[in-house]
């Protein structure tokens, strides 16, 4: 017997928890943003510390000029310089790098072989056509895939939550009128929008974010709007409204907390159709502006040379990777909240 | 009766490790209808559903000898799917509750029909179709040719439960599984269903299991009876010996929990709800091109006047569709009509606003106790709602004491459930549920109470506690009670007042015993004639 204040929430979170496989790629899944989010310790081409004539640096969190090791310039210091490394060596000077010392901008001058370069001591997982360290690729590209992802799903939550609500709640002409809208807005062709609008602004992140969220809360507000349909006439909203409670109360206490489950359900295929849809547009060359991190740029660089196996091989199992955890969690959570699961 | 036709041997079923049919012997003769009478959770859908290899996701242990005539005696239970299939609609069929869900709603009635015979008794389509219509005819149903070309929804309820006894008696079965045949029906409508079983039962001398949680439907129909309590079977016997020497304690507390009337002297006093000539109207859309542009409209109550003193419970009784549930919700300020309606001094203004105060006066309890109470709140979030609209400034500590006093009241007690105010509502049972709902419309002290239908969705022994506390609660709070029931038991129980409604019109009025013992209208008459009229003279 479960103790006596369990909450459906709490509930469904247990149900969640024995679902091993989801319950496993939650957590891994959140350790790899986690890492993600701290991708600057550990993959990064300026050392984490620097101890330099006596003295202690944090080159990842200050940006100092070549002169203060010893250099002849006052720009910003490359410590894959050879003779920066010297100098960082020499005396009782050290440095600690990151685990994988390279940034997601650093360009490998000193590869053996051209670019892209095989898999190698230096690059362990080679670079890609630029020259660039493909594993830090890989980590940045994978947290620019998550936020962006995150953000998406956010604001395509919010939008589908409230436009749900109001045609769900009030019905009638309004939910008429709003139908014709979407049928309207959803008949768009989002490609084509979005490619006359990269030709007309500058791409960036915050611009493709809101040409996607524009379109992306169509398919959630369809199914909060039939949770609010079913759920406004339940007995317990009309007892609510024989309380005197005011429309607002009645959808912010007693439709909404009931309308929330397809909303819940849907949060990891939601993220996952984002990556995916961040992805094929900048394999497009549709998205982030040329120079970020992204998986998709790397799946089209995978594409033009095809002989460099290691970039298309390293991007598909990273991309496959995220959206299978997703996947898992969703199907788990689809289940945990399942009402017609028993719950013990 | 040499041998019987179905002879079940601990038949024991259960669904993960939760065993809901413990070990139950039975048997069934040729041609003898059995009843299988328990409240709801005593496993006796599942028994049926069951012998057919139909309750899905159980395992079942025993056995379920059916002895055919032509043949050797078959395990029910150890037969494969492929000879369940064989046996199910031509020798065991069954007929479920809700006739609307269990129709196929794509498919003509006369094309189910007609599939069952072309399935099973290998007819060509056209003979089928004869076929089907001469069943349909069988049942009663007026113009079984045009009948047999509409689909479910095309039908009234009775209609529907007909074609769904034409469909189950296609084929002749020998074992008819009857799951609640008429509990979704109205009143007058499950005397005449009843009457169409027993006479087609003589007629194909056909075994009928007959599970329902209706006594009288037993006494009407059965020659025996097995009282089912928590998956065993406790008592088990001839119809008439059941009822007047029944052994077990539950039999006795089952045959006991018809409500009695107790209801408390209403003093005379001025009525404090007045209605007069109440309408209601309904927007419906008519057929074709001109529903487009002018919506026809449905009228639901017609002018219907009444009023209600201190302390006094005006029944309103009729069958569904007869506006009884769209009144309760027009005098209760959530539905336009027209027509004049005072309560105490006041009226329901337009603005929401304006109605708060008066929302406090009046109150309302529903049927259904699992969809009346919100599954994502704690029973002190949902009974202090109440509180914390019509008066915010109430402390915290004031508000959980108010709250623990009223559900006090209803009978709900820290040291009964611990933790109380910290509950959910799934943790409680149907009969506690609808005690909550009872606290949260107490708790602003109304001064009438709605009640649409209280105790219908209650196993019997639990209706007759929650009748008895609304009774009390009346004493007590000198409470006015608008009581809607199509239930006559109820409103004899109940009410100093009764309302016959029927198709949006009052066609009876008047005090609750006298119209109840001499009634003029004939639909009021039928009423009481099919509630077991020899019940409630015993019981008044």
């Amino acid at each position: 017997m479960a103790a006596p204040s369990a909450s459906p929430g709490r509930r469904a979170w247990r149900r969640f928890r024995r679902n091993r496989l989801g319950f496993w790629s939650l957590l891994l899944f959140c350790t790899l943003v986690v890492l993600s989010l701290a991708a600057e310790l550990v993959s990064n081409d300026r050392p984490l510390l620097v101890r330099y004539q006596g003295q202690l640096y944090f080159p990842v969190l200050v940006s100092y000029p070549e002169k203060v090791f010893g250099g002849d310039f006052d720009t910003a210091t490359d410590y894959h310089d050879p003779f920066i490394r010297q100098r960082l060596r020499e005396g009782g000077n050290w440095a600690i790098f990151a685990p994988n010392p390279y940034g997601p901008k650093t360009i490998n001058y000193f590869a053996r072989e051209p670019n892209p370069s095989r898999p190698t001591a230096d690059n362990l997982l080679g670079t890609d056509d630029r020259g660039r360290d493909l594993l830090a690729q890989l980590i940045y590209g994978f947290r620019v895939s998550v936020l962006f992802a995150l953000a998406l799903t956010l604001t395509g939550v919010l939008l589908g939550v409230i436009t749900g609500a109001i045609q769900g709640f009030f019905g009638g002409k309004t939910d008429l009128a709003f139908q014709r809208f979407i049928e309207i807005w959803g008949s768009m062709p989002e490609l084509y929008l979005l490619i006359i609008f990269s030709a007309v602004f500058a791409p960036s992140v915050s611009l493709l974010l809101v040409l996607l969220s524009l379109f992306g809360w169509m398919g959630l507000s369809d199914y909060v709007r039939a949770e609010f349909l079913r759920n406004r006439q339940m007995d317990y909203v009309r007892a609510a409204r024989a309380m005197g409670l005011s429309n607002g109360q009645i959808i912010w206490r007693h439709v909404l907390p009931n309308s929330l489950t397809p909303v819940v359900t849907f949060l990891p295929f939601r993220m996952s159709a984002a990556i995916l849809a961040l992805t094929s547009l900048d394999f497009l060359g549709l998205g982030v502006p040329p120079g970020t991190p992204s998986l998709g740029e790397l799946l089209s660089q995978g594409k033009n040379s095809i002989d460099a196996w290691w970039i298309s091989l390293s991007t598909f199992v990273v991309l496959v990777g995220t959206l299978l955890l997703l996947t898992f969690m969703g199907d788990a959570l689809r289940d945990a909240l399942d009402p017609r699961k028993a719950d013990r | 009766m040499s041998s019987p036709l179905l002879e079940a041997r601990r038949l024991t079923v259960s669904f993960g490790d939760q065993t809901v049919v413990k070990g139950i012997d039975f048997e069934i003769g040729q041609g003898e209808k059995l009843a299988l009478v328990g409240e709801s959770g005593s496993g006796k859908t599942v028994t049926a559903l069951s012998l057919l290899g139909l309750a899905q996701g159980a395992s079942t242990a025993g056995q379920a000898l059916l002895r055919l005539p032509e043949s050797e005696p078959q395990d029910l239970m150890a037969l494969s799917e492929r000879q369940l299939l064989a046996l199910r609609g031509s020798q065991v069929a069954m007929i479920f509750q809700e006739p609307m869900t269990a129709l196929n709603p794509l498919f003509s009635i006369g094309d189910q029909i007609a599939e069952v015979l072309q399935l099973k008794q290998g007819l060509t389509r056209a003979e089928a179709w004869q076929a089907a219509i001469d069943c349909l005819a069988q049942t009663g149903i007026a113009e079984p040719e045009r009948r047999a070309r509409s689909f479910a929804h095309q039908l009234s309820g009775g209609q529907r439960q007909r074609a769904m006894i034409a469909m189950a008696l296609a084929c002749q079965p020998r074992l008819l599984l009857a799951d609640e045949p008429t509990t979704a029906l109205d009143v007058s409508l499950r005397g005449q269903i009843l009457e169409l079983l027993s006479r087609l039962q003589q007629k194909n001398s056909m075994a009928v299991l007959l599970i329902t949680h209706d006594l009288n439907l037993v006494r009407r129909f059965a020659d025996r009876v097995a009282v089912m309590e928590r998956g065993r079977i406790v008592e088990h016997g001839p119809v008439a010996r059941v009822f007047s020497q029944p052994e077990h304690a539950y039999t006795r507390q089952l045959l006991a929990s018809r409500p009695e009337r107790a209801v408390a002297d209403a003093a005379p006093a001025p009525a404090w709800l007045q209605a007069q000539e109440v309408s209601v109207r309904y927007r419906v859309r008519r057929a074709g091109v001109r529903g487009w542009f002018k919506p026809g409209s449905f009228l639901a109550v017609d002018r219907a006047s009444l009023s209600i003193a201190p302390g006094c419970t005006l029944g309103v009784v009729g069958e569904s569709g007869s506006g009884k549930s769209t009144l309760a919700l027009a005098l209760l300020g959530l539905q336009p009509f027209e027509g004049q309606v005072m309560l105490g001094q006041q009226s329901w203004s337009e603005r929401a606003a304006g109605n708060k105060a008066l929302r406090r006066q009046v109150q309302v309890v529903f049927q259904d106790p699992f969809s009346s109470l919100s599954p994502r709140m704690t029973v002190e979030e949902i009974v202090g709602e109440g509180l914390a609209v019509h008066h915010p400034s109430m402390e915290a500590q004031e508000r959980r004491e108010t709250v623990l006093q009223t559900l006090a009241d209803v009978g709900l007690t820290e040291a009964q459930f611990p933790g109380l105010l910290q509950r959910y509502p799934h943790e409680f049972s149907g009969g506690q549920r609808q005690r909550i709902a009872i606290a949260r419309a107490l708790v602003v002290e109304p001064q009438l109470l709605v009640l649409d239908e209280p105790t219908s969705a209650l196993d019997v022994t639990v209706q007759k506690q929650v009748l008895s506390l609304l009774v009390r609660l009346q004493r007590e709070r000198r409470l006015s009670y608008l009581l809607i029931t199509h239930d006559v038991q109820v409103i004899q129980a109940m009410a100093h007042e009764v309302m016959v409604m029927k198709d949006g019109r009052v066609v009876e009025r008047g005090p609750a015993l006298q119209v109840l013992a001499h009634p003029s209208h004939p639909y009021t008459r039928m009423l009481v004639e099919s509630a077991d009229v020899s019940g409630l003279a015993a019981a008044g």
